[in-house]
């Protein structure tokens, strides 16, 4: 797998191909007719309705009281900074992203070091390894809650029992546990995926020369290979963050915001959807986005250093 | 040296034991779909249960196909829908010269870290003043939206590996666009296309937020339906293992035969 490329960075002018002004300006048109169609698409998409969204923050709108609607300024931010359930659920959000992100990471590590050796059945354990990230969320939320985690007949249980643990009641006094379990087991391979691309992009030369110099596995992991992956931990923990950010389908399907789990992208579908409160919703979407931006933000900044060293820059 | 041989198949040990628990709620859940429901939720576990087939008889009694023919079309739809207009785009960002390369891929990744959070109001709102609730093509278009960025992204990663001379040589032989892009470019990155039309498939196939929201009865595609298996009223493990099988299984396989693309992909829109 070719990874971060380290070919020359400029652009060579295509030689040969008829020069001067009127066939560049040719060429450039072709591109952005071959460019607009998807530009257009993801702007009617998404960035309309994000700037409706912005429009309806400003409303007042409750569905149920479709007369009474009308301009307002920014009550509904007030309103929803007032109100407890704004915090406690950038809490949660963040908790949730947190330790899922940081669990799935360390994972991932783990098993990204073990499957690069090579040993008996490798290609078989990977392929086991990637299935969890295959999954249908919804149907991992389920089988999780109800056959490996439910107190009474969960497989986890009866783990437990075998090394003589007592049962816990995982879905009903842990509720915010459960969820982080199947977001780790989610999100591990897709870690380890990463991982495992940065460990294959290492320049065996140097490994070779560091055991040619004595150097024991622990050390050059530490000093030769931690160093090397640090970009590949950066992408890994970035992206899993932004996709975790909006997660939904095991919350809606295992606690339903309860214990605690009520992150923000389940807290807007409730004031949307259950409370039909347009206006105060749109507000919470626009927070929800501002939080997002500024992880994005970081995200992004990474993302083109990388993109800048592969050379895109003309 | 057999101390390190055995260190080795002693890390080798650890290996499969951490892949197999990894691995282990996937492989439970397919064997509880093959036990009669009183065996599926049992303390202790039933180990050796009377193996059948009924659980899956219920499930497509229950009316389980239309729901994964929605899928089926959502799913597909969109990808084909996102590979038409992604596979332009990312050739003209990394082939030919754009201006603004970097504002209009920034742009582009931008829009898939915008959370649906943004935009799922108006949506809704705008599908029900027109109809279009409970309707698979609105969803198949959503779809586009959501992943067209991932698309944009991984086939600019694949196009930039394509040789200059390669198109270069087309052009001199004065080979028009529309040839250049699918006699000499398309042949070269169809692998490239294949990963990113399958993590756009499995993506759609598995996406649960838009589906549940926007569709009610006749549109309705596989992942909100699962839900409808937890019965408060009886027992129902067995019942939705299956369902659940059924659903992830067609993924789950293409995701594993097609495992090189797929990884390969991922590791391209994620890291270039």
């Amino acid at each position: 797998m070719t990874v971060l490329m380290t070919t020359p960075t400029r652009r060579r002018p295509a030689r040969a191909v008829p020069t001067g002004q009127q066939s560049r300006r040719r060429r450039v048109a072709v591109s952005r007719a071959l460019l607009w169609p998807a530009l257009a698409t993801s702007i009617v998409l998404t960035q309309i309705p994000f700037v409706l969204t912005i429009y309806y923050s400003l409303q007042r709108w409750n569905m149920l009281r479709p007369g009474d609607r009308g301009f307002t300024g920014l009550d509904n931010y007030v309103s929803v900074l007032r109100d407890g359930s704004f915090l406690s659920s950038l809490g949660a959000t963040v908790a949730v992203t947190g330790t899922s992100v940081v669990a799935s990471t360390l994972l991932g590590m783990l098993f990204a070091v073990l499957l690069d050796r090579s040993f008996v059945g490798r290609g078989v354990a990977r392929t086991l390894m990637i299935t969890p990230f295959l999954v249908m969320p919804a149907a991992a939320a389920l089988v999780w809650k109800w056959s490996i985690l439910d107190a009474a007949t969960g497989m986890a249980n009866w783990g437990l029992g075998l090394v003589g643990l007592p049962p816990v009641a995982w879905n009903t006094e842990l509720p915010m546990l459960t969820i982080i379990l199947v977001l780790t087991w989610q999100y591990t391979p897709f870690a380890m995926l990463i991982l495992l691309a940065g460990l294959q992009a290492q320049d065996r030369d140097v490994l070779e020369a560091a055991a040619v110099d004595g150097a024991g596995a622990l050390r050059t992991f530490g000093s030769i290979t931690l160093p090397h992956l640090r970009q590949y931990v950066e992408i890994a923990v970035l992206l899993a963050s932004i996709m975790l950010l909006q997660v939904f389908d095991p919350i809606a399907i295992m606690t339903r915001g309860t214990g605690g789990t009520k992150t923000l992208s389940y807290l807007l579908y409730e004031r949307a959807f259950v409370g039909l409160e347009v206006g105060e919703a749109a507000a919470y979407g626009v927070m929800t986005v501002l939080v997002t931006i500024v992880v994005a933000s970081v995200a992004l900044r990474t993302l083109f250093k990388v993109f800048s060293t592969e050379g895109i820059d003309r | 040296m057999t101390s390190s041989r055995l260190r080795a198949a002693l890390i080798t040990a650890v290996t499969w034991v951490l892949v197999l628990m990894f691995f282990f709620p996937v492989a439970w859940m397919v064997f509880t779909a093959f036990k009669p429901e009183h065996q599926a939720a049992t303390m202790p576990p039933t180990f050796a249960p009377d193996l059948t087939l009924d659980q899956f008889d219920a499930v497509f009694a229950r009316d389980m196909l239309p729901y994964l023919i929605n899928s089926l079309s959502a799913s597909l739809g969109s990808t084909l829908l996102v590979l038409v207009l992604a596979v332009p785009a990312a050739y003209a960002l990394s082939i030919r010269p754009v201006a603004n390369v970097r504002d209009a891929l920034f742009f582009f990744i931008s829009t898939r870290f915008m959370p649906v959070a943004a935009s799922i109001i108006p949506v809704y709102l705008l599908l029900q003043s027109v109809g279009g609730l409970d309707n698979i093509t609105w969803l198949t278009i959503l779809y586009v939206g959501v992943n067209l960025p991932i698309a944009v992204w991984m086939m600019r990663s694949f196009l930039a590996e394509v040789p200059r001379e390669v198109i270069e040589a087309a052009q001199l032989d004065g080979a028009r666009l529309g040839t250049e892009i699918f006699r000499v470019v398309l042949p070269i990155v169809l692998p490239g296309v294949a990963a990113a039309g399958l993590i756009c498939f499995i993506f759609a196939w598995n996406e649960f937020f838009l589906a549940n929201l926007l569709t009610a009865q006749v549109a309705r595609p596989t992942p909100p339906f699962l839900t409808s298996f937890v019965d408060g009223r009886g027992q129902f493990l067995a019942v939705l293992s299956a369902a659940a099988t059924v659903a992830i299984v067609p993924v789950v396989l293409a995701g594993w035969i097609a495992q090189k693309q797929l990884v390969r992909g991922l590791a391209m829109g994620a890291i270039k």
